[in-house]
């Protein structure tokens, strides 16, 4: 074993790549749920945004356009489940899971002409001289544009339904939906661009891995990742900078047991296989042990279904 | 009344099932455990099923189900496709044995074809491709490749056809570079392109600066690009979009052949059941191009190598040979017999770490 | 202007009409789909819906094959269904149906190859242990430091596979099986299999579970206080508090059952229709479980005919991928649609329709 062949810097630079499809998704859900609509349909979304933008930077040869025909395909997927939550008040949980049959399906018929191909590379963002410092040069500018603008939207993300009134009113929408209609804001209307910018966001995690991080299509290449995503959500007891602790923290063990691995530690490979999910759930029971800290924090309306009864 | 007329209809259907196999045009069936767009091994075996489409045109009737889950599921999809009238089923994946088994037993006149598995009855035969013998290949051309004499390999399960592979790899590579040492990263699931990703990334910054893969997808090829001066094979279908750097060879499934022949046996009534491991030599395992990034007297000894095992000269598991912990395996000159391969779940003498169990 | 009017109670000519209608529905959406894949849509149509349950080449076969994939579906939703009326979330019943295999099938192999009776209840008593100790963690977890279930419980699914999977290449690997991954057969191992009961029908000892359950829970929900319980802490947490009710306690029992039905379904499967622990013996069936239990409607009824149906479209699915070369994406497309149609139609058995302006009361 020889484990000064791990070296730190890198593993933190490879686990913010790897972490992004998932902060992405994870981000847009949050704020999904914070309107109060529980969408379980994440990995569907993604999937559907990983073909789309797949297909449109096959297609165009640019890997920007692939990335905002993600975030549309995305968007448009979500909004089925959105007509049927919203509209026709359908059950949330049973809805999302049916738009992640709908989506794996949806994106497999799309894909069959992709397999094989190989997409147009996305380039390496170069920051010059930046990029040499040692240690933080590694660590904060080497990356992608996908890295820093995940980064950047969790931030938005966090600002916004802080500190704008847009923000504050979503909140209070996810809160209580009939004093928020009460007072005369459009619950359905708002859940719907919501709804819409969460599966934006999932479908830009989809792209990031047919574009990026593998890059190539293959059926159902999310393997799961959307799952991953609504636990991070919860994980993140609902606030934004905890996505991103979530996020790097589930990609890192990932990462790093990989690396272990590649080390040759001597713990059985099952284990170190499935700490990625013992450790999420680890700290969490350590963060949500701390009871003055551990408000609950899940929008009250989260779930729940809402008529305009007036 | 009601339940025994439902069992009538069963002994029916069952007795029927013969009866309705006499059509003119011959049905060969296919299950398939991933989807027909894995870009892997599903994927080869689709190519394979279209070959028999190709060559026999009008005469045959393929037809085939994908995304078929091992256990109840395919034994009733089997049955169903028998029920349909198909006169030769090929099932494509380990998990389909016991299924198949049971299945042909109710369909004395259908014949099924078992892929990597070793149950056989009268209907039902086996087949399997000797994908040590292109790791072999591999082996060599990464040893005589590798700088920093760490070769990383990427691992699905450790079941004996992967385990296979790592030591006929690690035998060669040996044999052309006596320092070489190998990183396993078992990924510990079938299908997962973005832990491939990772684990391919892991092994580059831990040093590797070859990477053979045992996992289908083209991760480890973009990630290895993006290093720059790391080499790669492509596995289960060329990854040519990835030739000459990073990938510099692959090993390519070729089911079409064996899938031609086993129909034509079909068609002429001179099919019987049997067990057939074929390797580079009669074509099921496929060499691709080795890229002019190699040196040119390292692609002559691959390609030397290689015709030595297509002709039988040489066995890439030839003694002397010792198992990891020190036992001795096969003595000067002895080669391994099928069964010993078959089951392997050892490492040969020099690799490193413990294959889980 | 279309706008809907809540009925003062659920119409139950509309409670009966909608699946029906969201079928018909499904049938003209999903005919269009087909026919853009260029494939005949009342052939595809038929083959789903027709063939499994009346075609003469199949039926026979196909129709009791219902029981045997809708009979885990079944008992898993009803389970779940427990907890999400007490607004319990038990993602996991997955996990708990792979650790419950995991057990049972241990018992079996420990005592291999005994020709005892006692076998076979004891595994099914392993198998619902298992699911529900594997539930325990979340519940416990919950109960103690309040963390949330939903992420518990579906974590715990992939370190589930992950013990699958070790499983399988390790200790219960078929000493018989020449170093190949997966278990003995138990369908070979008389004492602890779970054959067809009656041949021909698919009656095996999970759907009689399944149907047990079904019973089970209408008698909790109507006849009993716990049911009482449970339905009152879902409609008004407040409410139940002032009537005694303890909410540790019901997580213990809404968990702790839906667990211990979903080990049972994992049990019944491996020694039943799977035959063997194998690295990919789960197949989803925890996950579609809880769309069987919202379709429905978390009433016991609801839930037997919802898993009928989706077993109807699972296997009439097959048939019509390789009767007429429709590839599985379509079929997952044409299940999706059919669910957002049965979601969607719902709204009529709650809701009138009002056509026009709002009118002055």
């Amino acid at each position: 074993m020889d484990l000064s062949a791990i070296n730190p810097v890198i593993l933190i630079a490879s686990l913010m790549a790897a972490a992004t499809p998932i902060l992405l998704a994870a981000t847009g859900e949050l704020v999904v749920e914070k309107s109060g609509v529980l969408n379980l349909g994440v990995e569907g979304m993604m999937i559907t945004g990983a073909i789309c933008g797949f297909a449109a930077a096959v297609e165009t040869g640019s890997p920007a356009l692939g990335f905002v025909a993600a975030a549309l395909g995305g968007a448009a997927l979500s909004l089925i489940f959105g007509f049927l939550t919203q509209v026709l008040m359908s059950n949330q949980v049973a809805t999302g899971l049916a738009l992640t049959l709908f989506g794996l399906g949806l994106s497999a018929l799309i894909g069959q002409g992709y397999v094989g191909i190989k997409p147009p590379g996305t380039a390496a963002l170069n920051l010059g001289p930046l990029s040499d410092i040692p240690v933080i040069g590694r660590i904060l500018f080497s990356h992608d544009l996908m890295v820093y603008l995940s980064l950047a939207l969790v931030a938005g993300v966090w600002a916004g339904l802080r500190y704008t009134r847009a923000g504050l009113v979503l909140r209070a929408v996810g809160e209580n939906h009939d004093a928020a209609h009460a007072l005369g804001y459009k619950v359905v209307r708002l859940r719907l661009a919501a709804i819409a910018f969460g599966g934006a966001m999932a479908g830009l995690g989809g792209a990031y891995l047919s574009l990026v991080r593998v890059p190539q299509w293959t059926e159902g290449m999310t393997a799961g990742a959307g799952w991953i995503a609504l636990a991070i959500v919860v994980f993140a007891s609902w606030k934004a900078p905890r996505v991103l602790l979530g996020a790097y923290l589930f990609g890192g063990v990932a990462v790093l047991q990989l690396n272990l691995q590649a080390a040759g530690l001597a713990v059985p490979v099952e284990v170190l296989s499935m700490s990625p999910y013992l450790v999420t759930i680890l700290v969490l029971v350590i963060m949500s042990a701390d009871r003055s800290r551990a408000a609950i924090n899940a929008p009250a309306s989260l779930g729940r279904r809402f008529h305009a009864s007036s | 009344m009601k339940l025994t007329s439902i069992l009538a209809g069963a002994a029916l259907a069952l007795g029927l099932a013969g009866a309705a196999t006499a059509q003119d045009k011959t049905k060969v069936g296919f299950v398939f455990v991933g989807p027909i767009g894995d870009g892997g091994w599903t994927y080869e075996h689709n190519q394979g099923r279209l070959a028999v489409e190709e060559e026999f045109g009008d005469a045959v009737e393929t037809i085939y189900q994908e995304n078929v889950p091992e256990g109840a599921d395919a034994e009733r999809v089997l049955t169903q496709m028998a029920l349909s009238g198909a006169d030769l089923i090929f099932t494509t994946s380990f998990g389909y044995m016991d299924p198949t088994i049971n299945v042909a037993q109710k369909f004395p006149d259908v014949k099924f074809e078992h892929a990597t598995g070793y149950k056989r009855a009268d209907n039902v035969g086996t087949y399997s491709a000797r994908f040590y013998e292109g790791r072999a290949v591999q082996g060599h051309i990464a040893g005589k490749l590798t700088e920093s004499n760490i070769i990383g390999y990427i691992a699905s399960f450790p079941i004996p056809e992967v385990i296979r592979g790592i030591n006929s790899a690690y035998i060669h590579a040996k044999k052309a570079n006596p320092d070489v040492e190998f990183k396993v990263i078992w990924a510990y699931t079938w299908f997962d392109p973005a832990k491939e990703a990772d684990a391919a990334q892991a092994l580059i910054e831990q040093g590797a600066d070859v990477i053979l893969q045992h996992t289908d997808s083209t991760a480890p090829q973009a990630a290895a690009e993006k290093a720059g001066d790391v080499y790669t094979f492509g596995q289960a279908s060329d990854m040519a979009e990835y030739a000459p750097m990073p990938r510099v060879s692959s090993i390519i499934d070729n089911w079409a052949p064996y899938y031609i022949d086993r129909v034509q046996a079909v068609i002429d009534g001179t099919w019987e059941s049997d067990d057939t491991w074929d390797g580079i030599g009669p074509g099921m395992v496929g060499i691709g191009e080795i890229s002019s990034a190699v040196p040119e007297d390292v692609k002559a000894e691959a390609l030397a190598l290689k015709e030595a095992i297509a002709n039988g000269d040489y066995h890439p598991f030839t003694g002397p040979l010792n198992k990891q912990d020190g036992t001795a395996w096969l003595a000067e000159g002895e080669t391994a017999d099928d069964g010993t391969l078959l089951g392997m779940n050892f490492y040969v003498e020099g690799l490193t770490g413990s294959i889980p169990q | 202007m279309i706008r809907l009017e809540r009925r003062p109670a659920p119409s139950r000519a509309w409670t009966v009409a909608t699946p029906l209608l969201a079928v018909a529905l499904t049938m003209v959406a999903g005919g269009l789909l087909f026919a853009a894949l260029g494939k005949d849509p009342v052939a595809a149509i038929r083959t789903i819906f027709w063939d499994p349950l009346f075609n003469d080449q199949f039926a026979a076969y196909s129709r009791p094959q219902l029981l045997v994939k809708a009979g885990p579906l079944i008992l898993i939703a009803i389970g779940l269904s427990l907890g999400f009326r007490a607004n319990i979330w038990n993602i996991g019943a997955e996990g708990q149906y792979i650790i419950g295999a995991i057990c049972g099938a241990g018992v079996g192999l420990a005592f291999y190859p005994s020709e005892s009776w006692l076998v076979f209840p004891l595994m099914v008593i392993a198998g619902g242990l298992g699911g529900w100790a594997w539930a325990m963690i979340p519940a416990i977890l919950k109960t103690r430091f309040q963390t949330n279930e939903i992420l518990v419980s579906l974590l715990l699914v992939y370190v589930a596979e992950q013990i699958l999977a070790s499983m399988s290449l390790g200790l219960m690997r078929n000493p018989e099986g020449g170093g190949f991954p997966g278990s003995r057969n138990f369908q070979q191992y008389p004492a602890a299999s779970n054959p067809e009961l009656i041949a021909g029908t698919g009656m095996h000892w999970g759907v009689v579970a399944a149907f047990v359950a079904v019973i089970g829970a209408y008698v909790l929900l109507n006849r009993h206080m716990l049911g009482f319980h449970i339905r009152l802490t879902g409609q008004s947490p407040r409410a139940a508090r002032f009537a005694g009710v303890r909410p540790t306690r019901l997580v213990l029992f809404c968990l702790g059952a839906s667990g211990a039905l979903a080990g049972l379904a994992g049990l019944f499967e491996v020694s039943g229709p799977a035959g063997q622990i194998s690295i990919d013996f789960n197949q989803g069936y925890g996950f579609t479980a809880i769309i069987v239990a919202f379709l429905g409607r978390l009433h016991p009824v609801g839930i037997l005919l919802a898993g009928l149906l989706m077993a109807l479209t699972y296997i009439g699915g097959e048939l019509a991928q390789f009767m007429l070369g429709l590839p599985a994406a379509a079929i997952q497309l044409f299940q999706g649609m059919l669910l957002f149609f049965l979601l969607g139609v719902d709204v009529l058995s709650n809701f009138r329709i009002r056509l026009g302006r709002r009118e002055a009361a």
